[in-house]
């Protein structure tokens, strides 16, 4: 007969990275979070609007910013764990994550200018003020995951990190994934969603 | 007190009290003459003691914060402050010209004020709450800058703390921004950008990191918890502030003649203006709920905790009442502004003023374990009484406010009351208001009465853990 423990597992599981990240990530989720109810309150109210917008954007480097936003990740989540392991090959994970997610900067700023040079910006109407404000501030948001995936790439350089301690990679990789996690919800909702 | 040096804060608090009390005082003026309109006509009109309230306000703040910062800034760093000499200099030009410039608003009219001091050069005069001659704002300014010298030379030569950096940050900040006072367009749109950028990115930027720097300093000082800990916390309190408070600006913006989107941008950051607040409440209710020693002075815990609190519903809640732009559309400058405002600046900046003080002058008067129980209860009598009134002066000005708006700005044009009859028909809120108001002048009377209490708190078996002067 199989033995059935019902012993409470002793949970030694803890929440990744720092819970001030945590509390940081929710803020800037809440942020998001009420744009997006303002641009899905602002598209019922004026859908003409909004699809004339929508027919202006560039779908494919919105799809190309996705995957790269993506494959990003994914080269960090590894990080993550190969950190964790105490395994090789943390650092060109990062630098990997880094240039990856450079193809997503380029190409918004691409589009960026493309549009600017249509004469497009915030004040054209309501849907291009939520496509620039929204897609900027998210834009700053990936600049600052860039320069924080800069910082642990260089203290694993360093030997600053050997797996012991994840606090600081963990707290990392987990504002990048909310940088993720935005732009996961951004697409569809400005580039696709009819 | 670690540092000899330290004790040039005791002036710069005591000159912040003084302006407190005549700052209450030409409240009381105020409100005497919403209801008894010619009260003190043509000796002090309306407009002239508003000034005095709001520019004295704004003085002693700045009074208290750089008494804090003094008091705190060598403690953090670990070391004597870079220049004692110079701190009691600039206290002595910056409590010359700062009373002279009251003198001036009160004794001679502004049109005469802005010849006197050579307007016409650089004029700035004119904008509410930056109504000092342009030759004050310039004392202002090189005060500041000496003040952040010698802050900056003696943090730079110690041990940097968080606490420290936020605070000078912050008060960088507030140099920087002040400057935008000098600049005044004569397009009416662009002027009230510059203005904000004074008047909001202070009180909803900058300030609010030395407001949560002086409140995380008095928290390792009165809970013993552990510094990394308090660090923790000040650093997502002040990205929260900065986060919402630098684009929350655009509440400001909702009216004044920018781009519509300023009404969508303004609305949504803004409303969360609250949260940075409302980790303070967090913040200091959980540091002294982990508290690893139980310190004598309970009247600065009481202050302590009383700030987190009153700024979170005065600046928290109240603001958030009148941010959305659909709210805004009615409520834009009525009383429900006044109300805001007042529990915002007593919850939020009064309050932790009020805070050092209560920690720091005991200490400064060879009280290192606080006043005696009889002055910390006559303090905390201080306490509740201003406090308590000032929730109810809130809360008369809301009722107004409400009111103002049912009759004034709701109604269709041909239907709305006037501006002075809807001010007739509100005039029993402010009675009330004034009521509240001598009741705050009596705990104000009593907060000063708790200094001539002598004696001091000792350093009982209630302490656990470390010792006091640790951290």
């Amino acid at each position: 007969m199989t033995h059935l423990n019902l012993a409470p597992e002793t949970d030694t599981r803890q929440l990744p990275g720092d819970i001030a990240v945590w509390i940081f990530i929710f803020a800037e989720l809440a942020v998001f979070g009420i744009m997006f109810i303002g641009f899905a309150v602002a598209r019922s109210l004026d859908p003409a609007t909004f699809h004339a917008g929508r027919e202006a954007l560039h779908p494919i480097i919105g799809l190309i910013n996705t995957a790269a936003l993506i494959t990003a990740s994914y080269f960090v989540a590894t990080a993550v764990h190969q950190l964790r392991q105490k395994l090789p090959g943390v650092q060109w994970r990062l630098w990997l994550a880094i240039a990856v997610s450079c193809i997503y900067t380029v190409g918004k700023m691409y589009e960026y200018v493309n549009l600017y040079s249509q004469g497009y910006n915030l004040g054209t109407d309501t849907f291009f003020m939520f496509y620039f404000f929204l897609t900027f501030f998210h834009f700053m948001h990936v600049i600052l995951g860039q320069v924080i995936l800069v910082v642990l790439a260089v203290k694993v350089g360093n030997g600053d990190y050997d797996g012991s301690d994840m606090n600081g990679m963990e707290s990392g990789a987990c504002y990048w994934h909310m940088v993720d996690l935005v732009w996961l919800v951004l697409f569809p909702m400005i580039y696709v969603l009819a | 007190m670690k540092y000899e040096s330290q004790r040039v804060a005791m002036p710069y608090f005591i000159f912040a009290l003084v302006l407190f009390a005549g700052q209450i005082v030409f409240g009381l003026v105020l409100g005497m003459q919403y209801v008894v309109g010619d009260f003190l006509f043509p000796e002090i009109p309306f407009n002239v003691a508003r000034m005095v309230h709001t520019n004295l306000l704004i003085v002693w703040l700045l009074f208290g914060f750089m008494g804090a910062t003094y008091y705190l800034v060598p403690e953090e760093a670990q070391t004597e402050l870079y220049s004692p000499l110079l701190a009691w200099i600039l206290f002595w030009v910056f409590a010359v010209a700062g009373t002279l410039t009251i003198l001036g608003y009160l004794f001679v009219d502004y049109a005469t004020l802005a010849d006197i001091t050579m307007n016409k050069l650089l004029p700035t005069m004119g904008r509410e709450f930056l109504e000092q001659p342009t030759v004050t704002k310039i004392g202002i300014a090189l005060v500041v800058v000496g003040f952040l010298f010698n802050i900056m030379m003696t943090a730079l030569k110690g041990r940097k703390t968080v606490v420290n950096i936020v605070l000078i940050t912050g008060l960088i900040g507030l140099a920087v921004l002040w400057l935008f006072s000098f600049y005044n367009p004569s397009n009416l749109t662009t002027d009230k950008y510059f203005w904000w950028f004074v008047v909001h990115l202070w009180v909803e930027g900058v300030w609010e990191l030395i407001m949560a720097a002086i409140l995380a300093y008095v928290l390792i000082k009165l809970t013993g918890v552990d510094r990394e800990v308090i660090e923790k916390w000040l650093y997502v309190i002040i990205a929260m502030a900065l986060i919402t408070g630098i684009i929350g600006t655009g509440h400001h913006f909702f009216w004044i003649g920018p781009p519509e989107y300023w009404l969508w941008l303004g609305s949504v950051f803004s409303a969360l203006e609250p949260l940075p607040f409302f980790m303070m409440v967090l913040f200091a209710f959980t540091m002294i709920n982990r508290r690893k020693r139980n310190h004598p002075n309970k009247a600065a815990i009481l202050w302590a905790m009383g700030t987190a609190v009153m700024a979170f519903l005065g600046a928290g809640v109240w603001g958030f009442l009148h941010t959305l732009a659909p709210i805004n559309y009615y409520t834009h400058g009525t009383q429900l502004t006044a109300a805001h405002g007042h529990m915002a600046f007593y919850g939020a900046y009064v309050m932790i003023v009020l805070t050092i003080i209560s920690y720091a002058v005991p200490i400064m008067r060879g009280r290192p374990y606080g006043n005696s129980n009889t002055a910390q209860v006559v303090e905390m009598w201080g306490f509740w009484l201003m406090t308590i009134s000032m929730v109810f002066i809130t809360l008369f000005l809301t009722g107004a406010g409400i009111l103002q708006i049912w009759l004034q700005r709701i109604p269709d044009s041909g239907e709305a009351l006037s501006f002075m009859a809807t001010q007739d028909n509100i005039a029993l809120f402010y009675w009330a208001r004034m009521i509240a108001g001598c009741f705050f002048m009596a705990g104000l009377v009593v907060y000063f009465g708790s200094f001539f209490i002598k004696g001091q708190a000792s350093f009982d078996e209630e302490v656990r853990g470390a010792t006091i002067q640790d951290a």
